[in-house]
Order: C-alpha cells, then structure tokens, then sequence
C-alpha cells in the first residue's frame, strides 16, 4: 500500500502529502490527477498531482479539508497508508516549448497551477503568475511559484499579503503593462475562474481552466464529472480536467458540485461527532 | 437410453417475499437445498444427443454435472464444473440459461427443462461452504509472462485458463476492486459480492496476481507492457466502460444518471449503506429507469430499495422487445415496479436549484424492423406526457472506452472505437495482443464474454509456444526483419 513519506502543512487545514507511487511519479504529466481512497468505507477522492520526485518515486497531493474525506486523510501521518491511489489520470496539460502563459491561481488552485507552471518553464517557456487568496495565512506555494515564475505577484482580498485586490485586477495590470501570453491559466474557484475568463474574452487570449466536478471511477465509465464544453458534453476525467475557459458552461458545473450537499453535511456532522466522542 | 420423463415442470426456485425484498440488498433467490436439488436433477432425461452442452458458451459437460447432483455427488459435481468454468456460482446466478443450455434442453422441447443453471448454483454454492476446492493441477511453468487488462468475466476466465497451462498471469484491474461488473454493476441482492470475491479467490490460489488501481493506458500503456514490464503477450477485456446519454434536453440535471454511476455508487461504493460509507446516492422518490435491458432492471429495482415511492422503468418498444432476461422482468413487477412500455422520453425539465423535476416522453408505435431486427420505434405526434420525478437512470447502452484505443496507436478499432478482433481467437492485429467481451462486441452477456475470455487463452496458449525463446521482445526484432 501507498505509504505517506513526508507531510506539511501550508495553511490552516490545507496540507502537502509526498506518497510513495513510483510508477505514477515516473509517468505523470501536468494537468494529471489520481483517484485515492483512504480506507475501505472510503469514498474516492479525486486530486491533482502537484508535483512529482523521481528519485524518490513520490508524488505530491495538496489537500484542503473541505468535507469528511479530505478532513480524514488530513489527518494521517508519515508512515501511515493510502489504501488506493490509482493514476496518472486525466490528459495532460498541452505545453508548447518555449510558449508565454500566465498561470494565475486562487486558494488551493494554486496547487493545481503550480505543476502547471513548472511544466511550461520546464519547456522552456516563460511564466507569469498570480496567486491570490482571501488572506495571506492561505497563500501556498509562494516560494515554489516564484522559483518558476516572473513576475510572480501574491494578491490577498485583504492586503494582508502582497497587493490588496483580486487576482483578475492584477491580471488586468499586467495586460495593461503590455504583456503579451499564448495562454492564461487560471485555477480556483468556479467565480474566480469565470471572472478570468470575463478578463480574458474581450482580449481574444486564449485561457485554460482546470475542473474540479464530482467524480467516481475517473476512468470515463460512469459521466458523472459529465460538463458542457461549447455546446457539447465532456467527461472531465477522460477529456479533461482543463478546458478552454470561454468554453465552459461554469452554471452548470456549479449546480451539479452542489448535488450531495446535504449528504456532505451529513457525514460531516456525524464525523465531529465521532471524533469528540471519548475514546475507548 | 434415455430416462423416462417424471417431473414436467422446473422444481421452483425459493424465493424471498417481494413485499419484504423490495426493501433488501440481501439476495433476492435463496437456492436450492440439497432436496430440491437432487429432485430437480432427477428430471434429466439423459438424452444422448446432449444439445445442452453446445448450448454452453464455456461447454460444461452439463450431462455428467446433472447425474452427479441426482445421485448426490456434489463434490464431482463440482470437479466437473470446475473443469469448464471458473466462476460457476456467479453463471448459476447470472447467467441467460433460457437462451443458452436450457434454451435446447431436449426435455424442455415439450416440457420445462431441466433448472440447469439453479443446479449450477446450487453445485458452486455447496462447494463453497464446505469449502471445496478444483482438485485439477495446473501444468507445469511455461516462463512464460501474460497480462490480462481487465478484471471482469472475460478477464478473469481468461486467466483462469491461462494460469492452469502454466503460464505466469497478472491482472491489471483499474478500479479499486477487482471483478469489474459481478462488482460494480450487478447489485447485491442478484448476486453478492461476498460470492464474487469467493470465486476471486479461486485465482489468486492457481497463483494469479490481481493489481488494483491499475489503470491500463495511463499507469503502463500496452506497449510498455511488453517493453517495459516483459510481458510476452496481453489480453484485453476492459469492458466498454463510456456511458451513452441521450441527447434530449437536460440529462445534465442534477439526479440525472448513467446507469454505470447509479449502480457504482450502490453497488462498488456501498452508498446504499450511507453514511457508514462515505460515497452518497440521491435516495429518489420517483425514479424513471430508461431502458429494457439487464441493466435497467438492475437499477430500477435498486431504485425500490433506496426508498423509491414509484420505480418506473420506460422502454421505447413493446415487451417482447425487452433485452431483459425474463426472470428478472417478473422479478421487477412482483417487487412493484410500474412498467412503462412504447415511450421515450424527450426531455428533462429542472427546478431552480437544477434538479430534476419531471420528465416529458412520447409516445412509441412499432414500425419496420430494423437491422437487429426488432421493430422499430415510431413516435407519435401529439402524444406526449408528463411523469414527476425526481431521479432518472440512463440504462441504453455504452460506447468504448478511449483510454486503450487513445495510447495504442497501432490497435485498430472500429469506426465505434471497438477493438477489431477475430471473434474465434481474440486476436487482434498487433502482435501478442488478444481482446474479448465488451471492449470488441459492445454490450454484451457477463457469460458471452467468459466465452470470449475462454477462447483468447486457448489462442495466447498457442500463440505462447510459437514464441521464440527471447519472448516477445525477439519476436517483435523478428517480425521487424
């Protein structure tokens, strides 16, 4: 089974796992995903591969505690085991050598741009970023994205971090200084995606965003993660996760993430429970 | 000589009540006692032309299994299956005897004929608890290095046979358990998944090792099979695994599903257990199955066990039309099903929150046969209405799968992405590489596709001794000179 090597935390209740996959370390591609589970009650889970170390034969996973699945595998340590990981999924990330992309990311999107941008610089391209959230505690990945990308501006809704703003605003700056990107790359929330989008549209820039839709086998069997692209359906898991942004129909992809939340609710509350019950 | 005939009439099946089992995962069909079965075996009249067997896509000697039963031998009852088929308890349960064995049963030609498929069953169930085991040695180490892509019937059988001529067999299976569809798709109360693993068992005692999450096309592609991780050939039996929608307005509705989904959720995740599993299902009041076939069957009636008030099942044809297995059709209508034939929805109307509210249909008349032919379904003008509900279930086939096709170049596939190979063999047009069941003739039966599994590995076998002593590798540099 898939041990956890290495666990950190980079904000309040989003952690960095490096897991022992050797083969998908070997494999993976920017823009991929796997498809884990935790425990035999387990749902499965899908998440982004963040980054990849051959040498050691991991992989990365960022994870936000969002609902009982991703607060129970927060919760597990180095040494632990994942009782599935399944991978690399999804297409890759298409990356011409040498090409300009702005890789903007809001909140835990930018775990998913991060790899991202690490591919294109890989192929000797050249990045700009944005990384922005509410406040500066839930800006991650700061150093490595700026290890990779120039400029790299921070944007915090509060101006605890970086410049006060959203990331479209700084977006605008940087168009308006002159920039010029094959691709912008946005990554985050669905209303932060879609405002890139509104940003981009006019400029005629072509702009990729990454899907995030409820899932199940990941495989293409089920059309559950099923999306509407320019009047046609998409699985995201075999088509996707990313997508021309002007593209997308972003009503609907927020309509079915809010198919079980109620259940999500549900588990929740009884996973509080359990955990602030005594121990035996 | 044949036997002289006795019984006319199948000896009954025992069954759970419908009022009670249309609120149960447990199994809907209790099987036979050791009574029963010897009495029902003692029909057979012991014909000497025996159509029963080549009824069988796997050929079990049906005959000597049958005599065996009637004189309570069940042990080589068992032995004689377990020559033919490796997962006996899941064909007595699943499999469409009434178009196969019993289909030419020579006493069925006046009378009912022999319950062939309730004494299999019954047969795999006995062995199983007094913990029989195939008493067959394998051959001896062939060194030889096979891969099977898929851990459904196809793939499972094939490697059964593979293992037992000796050769060294894995299975890569994509999801989390192996058994593709006896595990995702067929729910609990028609055959438990305790059974399946059972017969899973089976494999990895003849020494097959099954991986998990292994997804076929992205962890490895088939040419690094061979390359990379020295396989020397493959057999594919993915399944189709791409569900069709229709394309009526709305099927992106929230509660709108593929069957696939429905029964994953249900079945593979548990999540009729909720919230002792984590994986949630929307528990529908009324719920529309679309569709005729097994599979529609199966999750309309897992529908009624979520809680369903109304379970409809609408099929666009007559009931004479219906894929279904019989059995399974009076199954649904006992436990309550509402039947709702000659109509095809046109499209889903939404709330404000995007979930399915209600469902408008036509109307259907039967027109000319088509090329399966069936008549054809007509609709007609001006007959539409409207059903409330709350959850609908898209059971109307699948398409292929990309993930194979899209990383293997030099795979040729139909025009509908179906691997082409020689339906005798398996044998696709890349060297070393045999498909079978789903993923080559689209949807199909779990024991059609047994059949096709059964056959590749007789093909592999030959192919494997043709092989030079290097293996694939110094086959591919001598197909390359």
């Amino acid at each position: 089974m898939p041990r956890i090597l290495a666990k950190e935390t980079l904000a309040p209740d989003v952690v960095r796992f490096w897991i022992e996959a050797p083969a998908i370390a070997k494999k993976r591609r920017p823009g991929q995903f796997v498809i884990i589970r935790t425990d035999e009650t387990g749902e499965r889970i899908p998440l982004t591969i963040a980054d990849a170390d051959t040498a050691r034969g991991a992989i990365a996973l960022i994870v936000q505690g969002v609902g009982k699945s991703t607060h129970k595998l927060n919760r597990l340590e180095p040494g632990d085991t994942i009782l599935d990981v399944a991978g690399p999924l999804g297409q890759p990330t298409h990356i011409e050598p040498g090409m300009r992309v702005c890789c903007v990311g809001g909140g835990i999107g930018t775990a998913v741009v991060y790899p991202i941008a690490a591919g294109v610089r890989a192929a000797a391209g050249r990045v700009a970023a944005i990384v922005g959230a509410r406040t500066k505690d839930l800006i991650i990945l700061e150093r490595e994205m700026a290890a990779v990308a120039e400029p790299c501006i921070i944007t915090t809704d509060d101006g605890s971090h970086g410049r006060k703003g959203l990331v479209t605003e700084a977006l605008r700056m940087l168009f308006a200084e002159g920039y010029e990107f094959d691709e912008v790359v946005a990554v985050g929330p669905l209303p932060m995606m879609q405002a890139v989008c509104a940003v981009t549209r006019p400029l005629g820039v072509k702009t990729i965003v990454s899907l995030n839709p409820i899932m199940v086998d990941g495989t293409g069997m089920c059309g559950g993660c099923r999306v509407t692209i320019g009047g046609e359906q998409k699985f995201v898991c075999v088509d996707g996760p990313e997508f021309d942004g002007h593209q997308v129909d972003f009503a609907e992809v927020a309509a079915r993430l809010r198919a079980y939340r109620e259940d999500e609710a549900t588990a929740m509350d009884r996973y509080r429970a359990e955990l602030a019950a005594p121990q035996r | 000589m044949a036997k002289k005939i006795g019984q006319k009439t199948k000896t009954p099946m025992p069954h759970v009540d419908p009022g009670v089992r249309r609120h149960s995962f447990g199994e809907v069909a209790t099987g036979y006692s050791v009574e029963l079965a010897r009495q029902e075996a003692a029909r057979c009249i012991e014909c000497k032309n025996m159509p029963c067997v080549a009824g069988c896509p796997v050929e079990i000697d049906i005959p000597a299994f049958v005599r065996q039963v009637a004189a309570g031998d069940f042990d080589g009852a068992f032995q004689t299956l377990s020559a033919k088929n490796l997962l006996p308890a899941v064909c007595g349960r699943v499999c469409p005897q009434e178009d196969q064995c019993e289909k030419v049963c020579t006493l069925g030609v006046r009378f009912e004929p022999v319950a062939i498929g309730r004494l299999e069953r019954f047969v795999a169930d006995y062995a199983a608890l007094m913990h029989l085991s195939d008493t067959a040695a394998p051959a001896a180490p062939s060194g030889r290095k096979v891969a099977i892509v898929g851990s459904g019937p196809a793939g499972l059988t094939a490697a059964a046979d593979l293992a037992k001529l000796g050769h060294s067999v894995t299975i890569f299976e994509a999801l989390h358990k192996a058994g593709g569809v006896l595990m995702y798709g067929i729910p609990e109360f028609r055959l438990p998944k305790t059974i399946v693993q059972g017969e899973i068992e089976k494999l990895t005692g003849l020494g097959v090792d099954i991986k998990t999450n292994h997804v076929i096309g992205r962890t490895f592609t088939i040419d690094e099979l061979f390359s990379e991780l020295g396989f020397d050939a493959l057999f594919i039996g993915t399944g189709a695994g791409l569900p069709h929608f229709p394309s009526i307005p709305g099927v992106n509705l929230i509660g709108v599903f593929s069957a696939n989904e429905y029964l994953t959720r249900s079945n593979l995740m548990k999540a009729y257990r909720f919230p002792e599993h984590d994986t949630p299902i929307v528990r529908g009041k009324n719920v529309a199955v679309i569709g005729g076939g097994n599979t529609a069957m199966d999750s309309v009636r897992t529908a009624l066990r979520l809680g369903a008030e109304h379970a409809y099942l609408i099929y666009r044809r007559s009931r004479d039309e219906m894929p279904a297995r019989a059995e399974e059709v009076e199954h649904a209508e006992e436990e309550g099903v509402e039947i709702v034939l000659l109509a095809a929805p046109t499209e889903l109307l939404g709330n404000e929150k995007s979930r399915v509210r209600a469902m408008r249909c036509v109307r259907m008349a039967l027109g000319e046969p088509d090329q399966s032919g069936r008549r054809s379904p007509v609709p007609i003008a001006g007959s539409e209405f409207e059903i409330a509900v709350d959850t609908v279930v898209f059971a109307v086939g699948q398409g292929a799968n990309p993930l194979i096709r899209s990383t293997t170049p030099d795979l040729p596939v139909t025009k509908w992405g179906y691997i082409v190979a020689d339906p005798e063999t398996g044998a696709t047009q890349k060297p070393g590489v045999f498909a079978g069941g789903d993923i080559v003739t689209g949807g199909a039966t779990v024991i059609s596709a047994m059949g096709a599994g059964r056959r590749a590995a007789r093909a592999i076998d030959a192919y494997l001794h043709r092989l030079p002593a290097g293996g694939h590798a110094a086959a591919d540099a001598f197909i390359s000179t």
